[in-house]
């Protein structure tokens, strides 16, 4: 052990290092920690280990992290901390520290280093099998190391075994299905006060095992009286504890007890040199084994014994610090009150059900240890030690969790000391009905704060048992969430932080975009340029110039990003038939075609342009987000329905890049690109695909339009794709191309009405719903949803349809999801029937107005009907229109 | 997470799957001739018992194969997975 100084409240204080904060600052005498959250009152130190509800402080020092337990934090050189009064803040730096994770595959998994998960660990390593022990202290032997005793060296010497892993201050966060559990560990905080860049601060574990083991040991718990939340008023355990590891703040003590611990207690208190004035015990009758031990002892050092009674009140000096206690017998007139700067409470003891309850174990109640208890063993998880009840040899606890308390004594009787919530709180929930911990819970907040209620949660079953005069068992059970303690997020990340947070995807042109400027936007995991603004330009200006080159001139878009599925076999065109709603069979070779999917509820699902590059060869796109759900859904038809079809599907989104050249000017500037290709409407017609050499690389083009407008889409192998790229800014120079990205597409589509699936389309829409009829085939025998297309629901009247918005004021842009109410109503006060919403909404350079696509109940029967759009600050009025705002005739599409 | 038995590639984290609801329910062949209430409950009417269930799942991050396993909705503990169009084994239950 060496001497390390730290500070505290700005104040310095020397401690040994590895010793708990909590303990340090009792041996220099700070017994007053903090101010409770609410009620402003003087709390210190109550628990010995994560269980602690009051003492939390946020340390500056090292990585920083906020609301930490004082008991939990290793002392080291040139830590600093702040007492927090119920509220965190994070330091303003940011942490450089490194983070990390891990995963391993074990036969067992031991949660919890005391001598019963010492014991399994034993037990399954004789096996043969591997195994990890995690333990969330730094040193192994559970309450041993606690009560100073030696740990029996046959069991500390299974952690040196060759199959076995052993991770001290290692939490397990979450026990999840199939022996699936999260872990952290905790590696540099207890080294010193630094960041770490070279090792990692924490290491997150995924765990799989064959077998988990719960050995996670007990908390002592609390007793709800008058005042029992003032600094002098701690856990025995803990006190014992710490005045055994050299605290010398406390000079007389009083035990109250429902159980044996009490009687431990007091005399390991007794033997540090405390005078313990009164050991008080609720139970009036004990065990004859009791009254051999635990009592004798007692009897034997001279300490006075009360027994069947309890603490009720406590009182003060005039530092807020505990001076004296007030002790009733229930049963009796006894009422006395003893000086004393030390109350040690012994309430019983709270196994650690938590990770049981995580997967679905439900804790019963035991009367004989006053407890809620797990015994449980299958193949996936077995439970040992206190958590399974095994509490030792002559613990017989009573079943009590606090005296009856007068209304102003209830004021001051905490139940969840960091959320103060007090009797009173929880009588006023019991008294408006509720029975359930869930409900008491949400209207008092205990068990709500950073503790999660690991010591209020079983206090408050006991309560509500004790006041409606039912066991704590049949009020309900014990149910926690992960995680066990709070765990920075940093430590989940690992090192997925930044620009390793999610991937990203890019096409091969991608470093153009980027050097040009282009802002991108973000299209499910890819990266897409968004607009490619000039020196100075704005995004409004930027998309209206883009526009208005494709309708004018010449633009180019990376359509790269589109989801691309190879679909090989001879029976591709039947399963086509089948997954459209539009026939595709009779595609003649080398042409392409725009078709709809649904689902079997008839609902549109993806969309897209597949072309017949042979016979028995087709190319699907899909839209950009799509891709990878379109193809689980056509590997589901064919493997799961019809698997006599012969049809092979390939993703090759990544292996093709797709440069479109967009406009009336597209026709010259392909020419130039490929001086072979004859590029006449007569000879290369709308959706028709040729194979050329396009700037020295081959290629198929096709003559698909997103926009409208003349348009040829290039598709060539990735790696050319920035060649292409690069070729049609040089070819098309003079012809001053523009290139544009998902903004100007976005609009240029709307101007078109062309839907986009996911924006026009929620799920609940049918071909029908998009004035797309169209596209659905009265040819085809069965295709999947067609029949889902005449229930009453779908065929019925009055659902919404696609249609188009002019609002009267050309000048303003209505935000998308606005709701839509019939223009009779623009004057009528809310609330008002809404007939509809917008879902696509843009200022167009082609109209020199703003428009916009909704979706309309009865839509498509309204249109020149005047509709109203209730803003906040104002209604703005317009008139409901076809979806087509630009070229209904389809004129434009040849040039 | 789920642990899940790919019949093709063994034991798998569940982050490698998608869900396909339960299975053996086939698509009709005579889907025009099915009346409203029919058809509804093909597409809309699931058993989802509390208990063993045999589901559809495919393996989208692995061998893409689409399968069936048995699985409690209680615990999540997973019985035997198998091929489609193959013999079903027994419920565990």
């Amino acid at each position: 052990m060496s001497t390390v100084n730290f500070t505290f409240d700005g104040k310095q204080y020397a401690g040994e290092k590895g010793e708990s904060l909590a303990s340090a600052l009792l041996r220099n005498g700070v017994l007053h920690f903090t101010d409770s959250s609410y009620k402003d009152r003087p709390r210190g130190v109550m628990g010995l280990w994560v269980e602690e509800t009051n003492a939390l402080v946020n340390v500056d020092s090292g990585a920083g992290e906020p609301l930490k337990p004082a008991t939990t934090i290793e002392l080291v050189e040139g830590l600093v901390v702040r007492s927090a009064q119920g509220v965190g803040d994070l330091p303003d730096t940011r942490d450089n520290s490194r983070y990390d994770k891990a995963n391993r595959h074990v036969d067992v998994l031991v949660v919890g280093a005391g001598t019963a998960g010492l014991a399994a660990a034993k037990k399954f390593s004789d096996q043969g099998k591997s195994v990890i022990v995690m333990d969330d202290k730094p040193t192994a032997g559970g309450h041993l190391v606690y009560l100073g005793q030696p740990v029996p060296a046959e069991l500390l010497a299974v952690l040196d075994r060759e199959n076995v892993t052993y991770l001290p201050r290692t939490t397990v966060q979450g026990l999840y299905d199939q022996g699936y559990s999260v872990a952290t560990e905790r590696r540099t905080d207890h080294l010193d006060a630094n960041v770490h860049t070279e090792m990692s601060r924490i290491r997150t574990w995924h765990i799989r095992a064959e077998h988990t083991v719960l050995a996670t040991g007990a908390f002592q718990r609390h007793l709800v009286f008058a005042n029992n939340d003032r600094p002098g008023i701690m856990l025995s355990h803990a006190a014992a504890t710490y005045v055994s590891n050299g605290v010398s703040l406390f000079k007389s003590a009083v035990v109250v007890t429902v159980d044996n611990q009490g009687y431990r207690d007091a005399i390991r208190l007794h033997n540090a040199g405390v005078q313990v004035s009164a050991v008080v015990d609720i139970r009036k009758k004990v065990s004859k084994s009791s009254k051999k031990s635990s009592r004798k002892a007692i009897e034997k050092l001279g300490i006075r014994l009360i027994k069947g009674a309890t603490v009720i009140d406590t009182q003060a000096n005039l530092d807020g610090l505990l001076s004296s206690v007030t002790i009733v017998d229930p049963k009796s007139d006894l009422r006395e009150t003893i000086k004393t700067d030390l109350l040690a409470v012994s309430g019983g003891w709270t196994p650690v059900v938590h990770l049981a309850t995580f997967i679905g174990i439900k804790p019963t109640w035991s009367e004989k240890r006053a407890a809620f208890i797990v015994k449980h063993n299958d193949s996936l998880t077995s439970t040992t030690g206190m958590l399974a009840g095994d509490f030792g040899e002559d613990d017989e606890a009573e079943t009590f969790f606090g005296p009856k308390l007068s209304s102003e004594q209830a004021l001051v009787a905490f139940v969840d000391f960091q959320r103060d919530a007090t009797y009173r709180d929880f009588k006023r929930a019991i008294d408006a009905g509720m029975r359930s911990i869930e409900h008491v819970k949400r209207y008092t907040a205990i068990g709500t704060a950073h503790d999660q209620g690991k010591t209020s949660g079983t206090v408050t079953m006991g309560l509500i048992g004790q006041a409606i005069g039912k066991a704590p068992d049949e009020i309900g059970s014990l149910t926690f969430r992960p995680p066990y303690i709070s765990i920075p997020f940093a430590a989940l990340a690992g090192r997925d932080r930044g620009l390793l947070s999610d991937p990203e995807r890019t096409t091969p042109i991608h470093a153009w975009h980027v050097a040009s400027g282009a802002p991108m936007e973000d299209v499910g995991q890819w990266k897409r340029p968004w607009y490619f603004p000039k020196a100075g330009e704005t995004m409004h200006a930027a998309v209206l110039r883009e526009c208005a080159a494709v309708r004018e001139g010449v633009g180019v878009m990376d359509a790269s990003t589109l989801g691309k599925i190879d679909i090989q076999g001879k029976d591709s065109g039947e399963f086509l038939d089948l997954i459209y709603t539009n026939m595709f069979s009779t595609l003649k070779v080398g042409m392409s075609r725009y078709g709809l999917m649904c689902g079997i509820d008839g609902m549109v699902f993806d969309d897209g342009v597949t072309t017949r590059i042979s016979e028995n060869h087709w190319l699907m796109t899909t839209t950009t987000g799509g891709a990878a759900k379109v193809l689980d859904w056509l590997e589901e038809w064919l493997q799961t329905e019809w698997p006599h079809l012969e049809v092979y599907c390939t993703s090759v989104t990544e292996q093709i890049s797709t440069v479109a050249i967009v406009g009336p000017k597209s026709r010259e500037l392909m020419k130039r690109l490929a001086p072979s290709l004859d590029v006449s409407n007569e000879s290369f017609a709308f959706m028709e695909n040729k194979h050329a050499e396009v700037a020295g690389v081959p290629a198929r083009i096709a003559r698909i339009s997103f926009s409208g407008e003349l348009a040829y889409e290039i598709n060539v192998p990735a790696i050319y794709g920035l060649h292409i790229w690069e070729s049609v800014m040089s070819q098309g120079a003079d012809l001053n191309i523009t290139p544009y990205g998902t903004e100007t597409m976005h609009v240029l589509r709307a101007e078109k009405g062309f839907v986009i699936v996911g924006q026009e389309t929620d799920g609940t829409q049918t071909p029908d719903d998009l004035d797309m009829n169209w596209i659905v085939s009265k040819k085809k025998d069965d295709f999947i949803g067609k029949r889902s297309f005449s229930r009453a629901d779908t065929a019925r009247d009055g659902r919404h349809q696609l249609v188009g918005i002019l609002a009267d004021d050309g000048s303003y842009v209505i935000p998308e999801g606005a709701y839509i109410v019939a223009g009779s109503d623009a004057a009528t006060p809310p609330p008002v029937k809404h007939i509809g919403y917008i879902t696509s909404s843009y200022e167009s350079a082609a109209l020199g107005r703003s428009f916009a696509l909704a979706l309309v109940a009865n839509g498509l029967a309204r249109k020149g009907e005047k509709i109203a759009i209730p803003m906040a600050d104002r209604v703005v009025t317009g008139v409901i229109t076809d979806s087509v705002f630009v070229d209904k005739e389809n004129t434009r599409r040849d040039g | 997470m789920l642990h899940i038995p790919c019949p093709y590639c063994g034991p798998r984290d569940e982050t490698e799957f998608h869900y396909g609801s339960e299975a053996h329910v086939a698509y009709p062949e005579n889907s025009a001739n099915l009346t409203d209430e029919e058809w509804a409950k093909f597409v809309f009417i699931r058993s989802n018992p509390k208990g063993w269930m045999a589901e559809r799942w495919v393996h989208s991050a692995g061998c893409r194969r689409w399968f069936n396993v048995w699985r409690n909705t209680i615990n999540h503990e997973f019985g035997p997975s198998y091929k489609p169009f193959t013999q079903q084994p027994k419920s565990p239950a």
